[in-house]
């Protein structure tokens, strides 16, 4: 039986993660900057990673549809049901949160250029209260996320360190599962 | 038709709604007209624009050596799109409008181009400084105004608009595209 995802979901993984830990850092700083070449750059920058989240999202998303993943440790049911909503939260605050973004920057009447070349459509018109409300938005959502994150990652250290199951190693193969470890 | 026939419709078609739109025009009508721009920041075309300028005009299809024109752009009253940036760019580095309220362009020629389109060259000066600049126009005739539309792109560090770190090309674009229209009203012959 297969006791770790497949690579694909493993990179797709981690490389989501340390995006949206990137995406997540610009955007808390460079909303507290003063207007400067150097602010203007960091808007870019976040909408560029937003955009490229969003993308490996999806492509997670329909690889998740199509690859089972493997079984996770016996674990009670209560357990099982908490993982699987989590799971399903965060990959419905991974596609709607970069759209937020979108909005809100269409809303306050600049337009997204992926990495400066591929222009998006603007998804409304300039509107000083629709930018206000999708602000709101965007930042309610990621609090949200931030607080499904720290669940995930918490559950995934629980499971790793008290209750010594797999549930960790088959996401991070570069960590041993506890039960081999104490076979050493 | 004979070529003979041919051409006679042929100036009659140029110069009939020629002669009906020779339309002298020597005042503004600023509803309806409007001066905008496109800057780009990262890549990215931002809309603004001026909400109060004034201009003064003496336009006559048939008389383009003495018509002229001279445009008085408030600059206070700018809209850049965001109110971060129209609080920024009225600053020292950008327009620094407490030295320099106003931007001004005053025509010196006006020529025809083809039919409805001229071109007019003059002196634009913005920043206490002052750069020749030749517009394309293009006259739309709507009942009883004559409506002229045109744009050029203003290279932004000709005129020290940005200085400092802002002169950095590659955050907001040297190059901001202008465009403006403004309605004409017919002189009554």
């Amino acid at each position: 039986m297969e006791t770790r995802y497949t690579s694909t979901a493993i990179l797709l993984h981690w490389l989501i993660a340390a995006l949206i830990l990137c995406a997540a850092v610009m955007g808390l700083y460079m909303v507290e900057l003063k207007l400067s070449p150097w602010k203007l750059k960091l808007y870019s920058w976040h909408k560029w990673v937003g955009v490229t989240i969003w993308l490996l999202v999806l492509a997670r998303a329909l690889w998740r549809l199509t690859h089972r993943p493997p079984e996770p440790a016996p674990m009670p049911r209560w357990q099982k049901a908490a993982s699987m909503v989590t799971h399903m939260l965060l990959y419905v605050l991974m596609l709607v949160i970069p759209i937020t973004g979108w909005l809100f920057s269409s809303a306050s009447g600049f337009p997204v250029v992926y990495l400066g070349l591929l222009q998006l459509p603007d998804l409304v018109h300039k509107n000083k209260e629709l930018a206000a409300l999708f602000q709101t938005c965007h930042a309610v959502l990621n609090y949200t996320m931030f607080a499904v994150v720290g669940l995930h990652v918490l559950a995934a250290v629980k499971h790793h360190l008290v209750d010594r199951d797999t549930v960790l190693h088959r996401m991070l193969p570069l960590i041993p599962p506890p039960g081999a470890r104490g076979q050493q | 038709m004979t070529k003979a026939s041919r051409l006679v419709v042929l100036c009659a078609a140029l110069t009939l709604p020629g002669a009906a739109a020779a339309q002298r025009v020597t005042a503004i009508d600023p509803a309806g007209s409007e001066i905008r721009f496109v800057s780009k920041q990262m890549n990215v075309p931002v809309e603004g624009r001026f909400r109060k300028f004034a201009v003064q005009i003496d336009f006559d299809p048939s008389k383009l050596a003495s018509s002229k024109a001279q445009v008085e752009v408030d600059l206070g009253s700018i809209d850049t799109g965001s109110d971060e940036a129209d609080a920024e760019v009225k600053g020292k580095g950008w327009f620094n409008i407490a030295a320099f309220p106003k931007a001004t362009f005053v025509s010196s020629s006006v020529k025809s181009v083809g039919a409805n389109r001229y071109e007019v060259t003059g002196r634009l000066t913005i920043k206490g400084i002052s750069q020749d600049l030749a517009v394309p126009l293009t006259i739309k005739h709507d009942g009883s105004s004559s409506v002229f539309e045109g744009g050029f792109n203003l290279l932004r560090l000709q005129f020290k608009i940005g200085e400092g770190p802002w002169s950095d090309e590659d955050t907001v674009a040297n190059a901001v595209q202008v465009r403006f229209r403004f309605v004409g009203v017919n002189k009554k012959p």
